[in-house]
């Protein structure tokens, strides 16, 4: 059988997660510094935290990007558990392979691309620019990803446990909601958390489709480190990393958990 | 009993998808071969449905070819075109291989660790990206990190910030997840016993990587290479925050026609052409996507 990692094999590992993980790392130590530079350790303080808590136009960016990711996925759940549906369980339905082209495209597309598609389209519909809009776009980009995650749980469901309720007299939806969804559900669960650290992670397409009085949180950050560093960010991102991190360790124990029954 | 068919749930994503996908694509040509007007939105012709099909054919003789021709004679153009394909090009070489071996590393442990480093390893992709590259400038400042751990070691102070070095290294560090979690996917699924018959039948360790497992593994290969290569050729928060104002890539001039000269046919052009020289690539990978899951 396979022997165990090697000298190199611990090597190339180990450097690898170093290289991934330094300037993360760095950057949430520096945000512990009391001093305005964030490379040079003036002893540690929270003071940039205190910061953020005054910073209005901050707070108020976190909050729209809340309310942009749990809406747009929250959408993209509902759209992307349908696509998922019918690519795993439509049989050949006319129009499968451009609708499967649709689905997954998104996934590959520069994200330019796609923001500034979808602004042309907010322009030629004379729809105002602004929450709406980067919650409209989100969901169409994250629902791919949800069709993915949910597709391969529906691809390795067994569906003669659906024969079965329907043979004991269930309708076909009910079939649905008493034996598919609760076996899909924990991949429901983490493509939606997904789709909310996408919507909360993206600065292209929210800075094309946005307008007056929808900055996110990227967006926000995004003019502030056009100006240089400074540890307020460094105190921000700290807070985002450690929200995102928690989130999608959650997401990945759901999905990676096998179903009861 | 006959499963019912569920044909029917591709109708509501379908047309979402329609609309906000794929209708879009065709404003971007539309507006590729309009022009710039001091009006808001600021090109023109645009659309008059009120006046019935002799209007759609008056826009569409306001049609032309200038901004293409545009983009053929300011070389600034080919330049980003051919420096976005270049840098895209090595980063993704790099990628394979820095990620290769940690991928292959990964699989040689035991299935609770392999699981952990998985874990560990794509954790960082769902992560801001804007934040991850902001953590390089302050790495990165010619009084910034490197420099003063380079300064304590005695060695000579690395002044790459604004270059294309910094825009690769910030390159492969972004994109290092989709690099290594293909090629794990592929690396892990091999046939053990393949492994042993090569080795029963006398092949040494590196022949058996080179005969058996690498060429088994070139799916993965192909899969993450295309992953890496499409988004970057469009990347644009790595350009702008590493690089400086010569580096040129297509998802940057994008963005500054867009937003800074309000050149929106411009921009639509660019895209344009950028989406044609990705196609090829594109294809494949979504073909791969489809049988993937």
């Amino acid at each position: 059988m396979s022997r165990g990692p090697s000298l190199f094999n611990r090597a190339s590992v180990g450097l690898g997660l170093a290289f991934l993980y330094a300037p993360i790392v760095l950057l949430v130590v520096y945000s512990f510094n009391d001093g305005r530079l964030v490379t040079v350790w003036a002893g540690a303080s929270l003071r940039w935290y205190r910061a953020l808590a005054r910073d209005a136009q901050l707070l108020d960016a976190v909050w729209v990007s809340l309310r942009v990711g749990a809406l747009s996925a929250s959408l993209a759940t509902l759209l992307g558990v349908l696509a998922a549906l019918a690519l795993t369980r439509g049989g050949r339905f006319r129009g499968r392979l451009s609708f499967s082209a649709m689905v997954y495209a998104p996934l590959v597309m520069p994200e330019v691309i796609l923001g500034l598609s979808l602004l042309l389209l907010f322009v030629a519909l004379d729809l105002p620019r602004g929450f709406w809009t980067v919650v409209l776009s989100h969901a169409t980009v994250t629902l791919a990803y949800v069709a993915v995650v949910v597709g391969a749980r529906l691809s390795s469901f067994d569906w003669t446990l659906e024969d079965a309720a329907r043979d004991l007299g269930r309708t076909p939806l009910g079939a649905f909601l008493a034996v598919v969804l609760p076996n899909i559900a924990p991949a429901v669960g983490a493509a939606w958390m997904l789709a909310f650290a996408l919507s909360l992670d993206d600065l292209v397409i929210a800075s094309f489709t946005s307008g007056p009085g929808a900055t996110t949180l990227p967006m926000r950050l995004y003019s502030q480190v056009r100006l240089g560093v400074n540890p307020e960010i460094n105190a921000v991102s700290t807070l985002i990393i450690g929200g995102v991190g928690a989130a999608v360790a959650a997401a990945w124990l759901l999905q990676a958990r096998r179903p009861e029954a | 009993m006959r499963r019912p068919r569920l044909g029917l749930a591709a109708v509501l994503p379908g047309l979402w998808l329609a609309l906000f996908f794929a209708f879009p694509f065709l404003l971007v040509a539309k507006l590729s071969v309009s022009h710039t007007a001091l009006a808001m939105p600021p090109y023109a012709p645009q659309f008059d449905l009120t006046a019935g099909w002799p209007g759609v054919l008056e826009t569409a003789r306001g049609f032309s070819a200038a901004t293409y021709r545009r983009l053929i004679e300011d070389p600034l153009y080919l330049k980003a075109f051919v420096s976005s394909l270049a840098l895209a090009g090595a980063a993704t070489a790099i990628l394979l291989i820095v990620g290769y071996p940690i991928a292959y590393g990964v699989t040689r442990f035991g299935p609770g660790a392999r699981r952990a480093l998985i874990l560990a390893i794509a954790l960082p992709f769902w992560t801001s990206s804007l934040i991850r590259i902001y953590a390089w400038i302050a790495i990165l400042k010619p009084a910034g990190l490197l420099n003063k751990a380079l300064g304590a070691v005695g060695l000579p102070a690395l002044d790459i910030l604004n270059t294309n070095a910094a825009v690769l290294l910030g390159l492969v560090y972004a994109y290092l997840p989709f690099m290594v979690l293909p090629l794990y996917a592929v690396l892990d699924r091999q046939d053990a016993t393949l492994v042993e018959a090569a080795q029963d039948l006398g092949a040494s360790p590196r022949q058996v990587f080179w005969r058996v497992t690498f060429p088994l593994s070139l799916p993965g290969i192909a899969a993450g290479a295309l992953l890496c290569f499409i988004p970057m050729v469009g990347e644009f928060v790595i350009p702008d925050l590493l690089g400086g104002p010569g580096t040129l890539m297509l998802g940057r001039t994008i963005w500054t026609e867009f937003f800074a000269n309000r050149d929106w046919p411009a921009a639509s052009a660019v895209a344009l052409v950028m989406l044609a020289a990705l196609l090829v690539p594109i294809l494949l990978a979504q073909r791969r996507a489809r049988v993937a899951p």
